[in-house]
Order: structure tokens, then C-alpha cells, then sequence
């Protein structure tokens, strides 16, 4: 079949991120990376419940000391929100219209860019204020890799949907880019899915105890 | 074209169809964003309002796998039909996350 092949709302198949065989591929495949990250934010989760806390003496601040709710709470809202934005981005992709989805996945973006503002924010204060750091103590390191992992992951789909734009910009949709489409919205689902358990272990169970 | 025999024998009836639905799988799907939003607000007011945490662990971790749950199976489609590779890897994937999790906190802990 030719990917290139040009559609209209009309035309376009019901499932065109699952119409072809690399589509197919790329879906399944996909899955089978979520799966292995579960593993992996899994294990850093480990560390961290195990490690909480875990300081040389006690002129180290701990988790109650420094974290702030109202912080974790606009950043979780941000997350939340691009979420709901993408599976817009996916509605209008599945209709067809390339305008709107692009929309959708700029305003996903500058959610998305506006979260990763907040995180180097926060870094930054408990550096300077708490000299809190990767290497100051157990529970630094722990927390760092942790909610770091989760940061890159943020700024990695970033550049992947900014990437996915600017090569498609002229392209319009088709049989090849839907598949890049859905999969980079997959992907930023779960980035919100690990999220969801960062500020419900980390944040609110360390506020608490 | 093999595509458009995918669809339907008439083209104008599954297209108004589609659209329709389509439509109200994202009502759906800005009902389920409601909830989560609540799930999250309930989650932080319960730590703010400083319950013990005997009682409040519990109910945060219920609240959050409960919107993840929302996220899988809504926002990222596991509720469609042709997820069932997808369900066997990422569950797969959460059992031994979970039986790492296990083992680190009864090493630590125990």
C-alpha cells in the first residue's frame, strides 16, 4: 500500500495508526517499550522507598522539610491538563484534520515546557536552598534519578512531538506519519501515568511520613 | 484501494457514523479528565487537611492506581478491541515492577 497516498476526511480509515503493516509494528512494539518502563520507573521507585530519607546526619534536610504542595500540585495540574490536550491532538488526527491536531500538540507542548520549567525550578531551589544534591546523601541520589528519569522522559517527548511537527509540517496527514502520531501521544500518556505515582509517592506519602 | 474497503461498503453512512462516535468517545474522554482532576484534588487536600497516615496511605495509593486506570484504558485506548499483546506486556511489566518494589521494601524494612 502507498503510505504516501493522499486522503480526506472522507477517505481516511477508522484506525490509520493501525491500517498499515509498520503501523501494526510500530503499535505493538511500542507497547512492548511501555511494558519495559514500567519495569524501569518500577525499580527507581524501589530505590527510592528504600532509600528515603536515608541521610549521613542530621544536618540533612528530609522529604517533609522541603517538599511544597502548592508547587507539586501546579505541576501535577500542567501534566494532567497536556494530557487531555494530546488525546484532543489524536481526536482530530483520527478525523483527519491536520490543522487542528497540530494545534492541539503545540498547546501539549508549552504544557509540557511549562511542567519542565517548574522541575529545573524546583532542582534548583533545593540545591541552593537545602543543598540538596545528587551526591550529598543517599536520599539525594535516589530522589534525583528518580524524578530526573521522569524529567528527561518529559523533555524527550517534547522534542519528539516538536521533531514529528517540523517534519511534517508540509506533509499533511497520511498512512506513514499517523502511526508517528499516536505513538508519540502513547508515549506521553504514560510519561503522565508516572507522574501520577512521583507526586503520589514521593510528594504527598513524603509530606505525610 | 484496500483502505476504503476497511471501512464500509458506503463511505457517507460510515463517515457520519464515525464522526459521531468519535465525538462521544471525547465527551468520554473529558468526562474521565473530570474525574481525575477530582481524584488528584481529594488526594492533595487529604494530605493537607494532615489525617494519619495509616489512613491516608492507603486511600492515595487507591487513588492513584484508579486514575491510571482512567489513563490506560481511556486516554491511551486499552479499553479498544486488538489490546490484547498490549495488556499481556504491560502487565507483565507491572508484576515485576511490583515484585521489585516488594523485595526492596522487605529487605529494607523488614
Amino acid at each position: 500500500m502507498d503510505t504516501q497516498q493522499k486522503f480526506t476526511s472522507r477517505t481516511w480509515p477508522e484506525s490509520p495508526e493501525k491500517t498499515t503493516l509498520e503501523g501494526k509494528n510500530k503499535f505493538l512494539g511500542f507497547w512492548l517499550f511501555l511494558g519495559g518502563e514500567t519495569v524501569l520507573f518500577a525499580s527507581l521507585f524501589a530505590t527510592y522507598l528504600a532509600l528515603k530519607d536515608q541521610v549521613p546526619n542530621s544536618e540533612h534536610y528530609l522529604a517533609k522539610d522541603m517538599f511544597e504542595l502548592p508547587l507539586v500540585f501546579i505541576m501535577t495540574m500542567l501534566l494532567l491538563t497536556s494530557s487531555l490536550t494530546s488525546v484532543y491532538a489524536m481526536y482530530h488526527m483520527k478525523n483527519h484534520n491536520f490543522q487542528k491536531m497540530n494545534t492541539w500538540l503545540l498547546v501539549t507542548v508549552g504544557l509540557g515546557l511549562t511542567f519542565l520549567g517548574f522541575e529545573i525550578y524546583e532542582f534548583n531551589h533545593y540545591v541552593h536552598e537545602f543543598h540538596h544534591t545528587f551526591t550529598s546523601s543517599a536520599f539525594g541520589s535516589a530522589f534525583y534519578t528518580l524524578v530526573g528519569f521522569h524529567g528527561a522522559h518529559v523533555a524527550v517527548g517534547l522534542g519528539w512531538f516538536i521533531l514529528l511537527m517540523i517534519r511534517n509540517s508540509k506533509r499533511g496527514l497520511n498512512l506513514y506519519n499517523a502511526p508517528k502520531y499516536f505513538v508519540a501521544s502513547l508515549y506521553w500518556h504514560f510519561i503522565d501515568v508516572v507522574w501520577v505515582f512521583i507526586f503520589t509517592v514521593v510528594y504527598l506519602m513524603g509530606m505525610v511520613g | 484501494m484496500e483502505t476504503q474497503q476497511a471501512t464500509s461498503a458506503n463511505p457517507k453512512v460510515n463517515y457520519e457514523y464515525r464522526r459521531k462516535k468519535a465525538k462521544q468517545e471525547m465527551r468520554t474522554h473529558v468526562t474521565s479528565f473530570a474525574l481525575m482532576i477530582f481524584m488528584t484534588l481529594i488526594a492533595f487536600i487529604m494530605v493537607m487537611a494532615e489525617f494519619d497516615k495509616y489512613y491516608v496511605f492507603p486511600v492515595l495509593l487507591v487513588l492513584a492506581a484508579v486514575q491510571v486506570v482512567f489513563q490506560l484504558y481511556y486516554f491511551m485506548h486499552m479499553s479498544h478491541k486488538g489490546h490484547e499483546a498490549v495488556s499481556l506486556f504491560l502487565y507483565s511489566g507491572a508484576l515485576i515492577g511490583f515484585i521489585t518494589i516488594l523485595a526492596f521494601l522487605t529487605i529494607v524494612w523488614w
